[in-house]
């Protein structure tokens, strides 16, 4: 048992540390390293501006889209020296985040189900940040249940036409492509009558409209398709086997090993080491202390889970399951602790204003956007399902619509 | 990184599964609770044979020699077995303040013996209510002759020597406490088995009336040698309780599997799949909890206080919820004599306290964090 890395590790580690010193945008740190939650703003300049020049030049030294093959724009690197290169890019990995989706999720499934010629064209592009990428499942009828999505797909000729509408889409304003799931049959049951297309955002059938959340901030999109027209060849899979290809596209998203996830517990740490209450620092009280050393525990928890799964991409086996557990911990984390933050500030948590709010107000921000991490991506309700079913192996739920032609399926509840 | 046990303890975990699940099934552990025995001797010598008691104990000694890592391994094994052995009052708290602390002639002599299964041993900490701490220890020792009680000790009334706590001077501070070490056939110790939560682990009341004893390390230097023995301690009983923890998942989740309520198996039903996932949450959290502080343990980390502290409240957390909901899961079976959920929830709340409770823990984890952050 130890946390040294292989010899081919250490080497490795030291050129991505070496490269990463001489080029990059040191201009950001400060503020990149302050942001420790949601989305990020700098001051100055545009942050997806930012994040593609970051993007370009790391893609052009190979840096990026590490485990893709070579002739994708990827590097043919093993997972785990992705991972040692997320680590060593530490702060700036922020910027990745408009490309994230691309990379995690759109690009393995145009590599595993588009042509050849779509693979040359568009995957380089995506690892250079060149193009963005989107991903279109959601719908405000299909949340957690995906396959009760709506948006129709009807055939003419060698062309589809596309009718519907996308919800809760992040970067829908900035993506040149999305992925697209869609309803191409509704006689038969739900997930037998999905296509999977990718699309041009840019075409004027389609239309973006920022949503805005429940926090005031507009970090997602709606996307509405108006007789939308696309060419078969850019259907991504059998006609009706929408919902395989999107289960690949969803099993991607695990890959994420090794990003760490936010759960506020230093940021309450640091706060409580320094906040005066009635009878002397809020770290000395015993009721916080109690508090303080449940969430260090969790959060310790979840760094050592993520280095025995490492372990395991190190050793070139298949991690297991316990990486599964990570946001459903941290996103309940972040909300507790924000109440907590908040209780210790009396009245004065209600405040908001960066200038006077108590730790610049960090901690009422926090609160008001971690509802949203304990949905976005799989809810709590849904994860739970999944380690339920695939990790404990107990039955799937019984479902009432799994037979039911699409059409015949009910849409109100009373 | 390799942030895992190897092959060979891997192996050497199945190995003890195995044995164990042979000679240590629920029923051994009821021999014990419905008081045949006061621990299972035959399983004590078993494990002796298998080396399992000297697993940490040097070969010098008698031991096998193989390590902490290897004795954490065999810990988890323990902890999901139940088995009702003086184990960790012997091997985590009596071995490892003996080789610690223990003199030379001290060490010949007791941890062959502890290695072979032919002695038990303890260590005498408490004195009444309340949390480990050197102000609470009054047991008086005045040229090595002791006088006082402590209670609870586990496995006080079957050791055959006890490392005992006492007060040497009246500073006020921590270097008022020594360590002696008692052979229990001496004259002037009494001790006296008293009701526990968890009978399969005996806890007793030891009486120390005018008793010679031979004092184990330096005068003064006793409350720095259980601070280092609770550490090591709580990281090998914090596999203990990761052991028990997953033990009682599978039930609970076997259980599910089984049970028809309403003409569906109760597994499939989100109340009980989500509470079995919580389950799953904690005992995995406890898990790589614990690996950090086997690390810490087998490499003498400076890290192992924080790791310690960690280790245990998460493993503590994860099994008291573990065994708490498997009879929850069960419905009225689970609260019958018959079925095995209670001798869980009495080992998880039992060991909950064992080396000082849940909230000790958490103050002793944030001060040390604090000391990092400072430092």
């Amino acid at each position: 048992m130890n946390f040294d890395d292989t010899p081919q590790e250490a080497a490795f580690r030291a050129e991505a540390r070496a490269w990463i010193d001489a080029n990059a945008p040191k201009e950001f740190e400060a503020e990149l390293s302050k942001a420790s939650l949601g989305r990020i703003r700098l001051q100055k300049q545009d942050i997806v501006e930012v994040a593609k020049a970051w993007q370009k030049k790391k893609a052009e030294a190979g840096w990026v889209c590490l485990n893709w093959p070579k002739e994708y724009g990827g590097r043919g690197a093993s997972a785990v020296e992705r991972v040692i290169w997320q680590q060593e890019e530490g702060i700036y990995f922020k910027l990745t985040s408009p490309f994230q989706i691309g990379e995690g999720m759109c690009g393995p499934t145009l590599m595993a189900f588009g042509s050849e010629a779509d693979k040359r064209r568009y995957l380089p592009k995506i690892a250079s940040g060149e193009e963005i990428w989107c991903q279109l499942f959601s719908e405000p009828a299909g949340g957690s249940d995906v396959a009760g999505l709506r948006t129709r797909a009807e055939r003419d000729g060698d062309h589809w036409i596309i009718n519907g509408q996308k919800i809760w889409t992040s970067g829908a304003h900035y993506a040149d492509y999305g992925l697209l799931i869609t309803r191409s049959d509704p006689t038969v049951p739900k997930h037998k009558g999905l296509t999977m297309f990718f699309i041009d955002m840019k075409s004027p059938a389609v239309e973006v409209r920022p949503i805005k959340q429940a926090n005031g901030m507009q970090e997602f999109n709606e996307v509405f398709f108006t007789n939308l027209r696309i060419p078969d060849s850019q259907r991504l899979g059998a006609v009706g086997d929408g919902w395989n290809v999107s289960l690949t596209t969803l099993m991607n998203e695990r890959m994420s090993i090794g990003a760490r996830l936010a759960t506020g517990f230093n940021e309450i740490f640091d706060f409580c080491c320094n906040l005066m209450i009635e009878d002397g620092l809020a770290i000395d009280d015993r009721a916080t202390r109690s508090k303080l050393a449940s969430w260090a525990v969790k959060n310790s928890g979840l760094k050592y889970t993520s280095m025995r799964t490492i372990s395991a991409l190190s050793r070139g086996e298949r991690p297991g399951p316990e990486n599964s557990i990570g946001k459903l911990v941290s996103g309940a984390m972040l909300q507790d602790i924000a109440t907590y933050a908040m209780d210790l500030q009396g009245a004065s948590g209600m405040l908001t204003d960066p200038e006077t709010a108590e730790a610049a107000g960090q901690f009422q921000a926090m609160l008001l956007s971690s509802p949203s991490i304990r949905i976005a991506g799989g809810t709590d309700e849904i994860l739970r399902n999944i380690i339920a079913e695939r990790v404990l192996g107990l039955p799937g739920d019984i479902r009432v619509d799994k037979d039911v032609p699409f059409n015949k399926i009910p849409t109100k509840g009373r | 990184m390799n942030f895992d046990f190897s092959d060979d303890q891997k192996q050497l975990r199945d190995t003890a599964r195995k044995f164990l699940a042979e000679k240590c099934p629920p029923k051994a552990v009821r021999g014990v609770i419905d008081g045949k025995s006061p621990y299972d001797r035959e399983l004590w010598k078993g494990l002796a044979e298998m080396g399992f008691l000297g697993v940490a104990i040097p070969e010098s000694y008698g031991g096998t020699g193989a390590g902490h890592l290897e004795l954490c391994v065999i810990a988890e094994e323990m902890g999901r077995a139940l088995a009702p052995v003086p184990f960790s009052s012997t091997v985590y708290l009596a071995a490892e303040a003996l080789l610690l602390a223990g003199s030379e002639a001290q060490r010949q002599k007791w941890l062959p013996l502890i290695a072979s299964g032919e002695a038990i041993g303890t260590l005498a900490l408490f004195e009444g209510k309340g949390n480990p701490s050197a102000q609470s220890i009054k047991l008086a020792a005045s040229n090595g002759v002791l006088d006082g009680v402590k209670k609870p000790v586990a496995d006080g009334a079957i050791a055959d020597f006890a490392i005992v706590a006492a007060r040497t001077g009246s500073s006020g501070r921590e270097t008022d406490i020594s360590l002696f070490l008692v052979d229990m056939k001496a004259g002037g110790v009494e001790a006296k088995a008293l009701g526990n939560i968890d009978p399969s682990h005996g806890q007793a009341e030891i009486s120390f009336k005018k008793c010679r004893a031979e004092p184990l390390g330096s005068a003064g230097e006793g409350w720095s040698v259980i601070s280092q023995v609770l550490d090591r301690a709580a990281v090998l009983l914090a596999f203990e309780q990761v052991g028990g923890a997953d033990r009682a998942l599978e039930m609970g989740r076997d259980y599910a599997l089984d049970r028809i309520a309403f003409g569906r198996p109760i597994g499939s039903f989100q109340a009980i799949k989500h509470m079995l996932a919580d389950m799953y949450v904690s005992a995995t959290l406890a898990r790589s909890n614990c690996y950090y502080g086997a690390w810490a343990l087998s490499t003498n980390a400076g890290e192992l206080p924080e790791a310690a502290a960690a280790a245990r409240i998460s493993a503590t957390q994860a099994f008291q919820h573990c065994a708490k909901n498997n009879i929850q899961v069960h419905g009225g079976m689970g609260f019958t004599w018959e079925f095995d959920c209670h001798l869980y929830y009495r080992r998880a709340n039992a060991t909950a306290l064992s080396l000082g409770s849940l909230s000790y823990w958490e103050d002793a984890l944030i001060d040390r964090m604090r000391k990092r952050n400072a430092a």
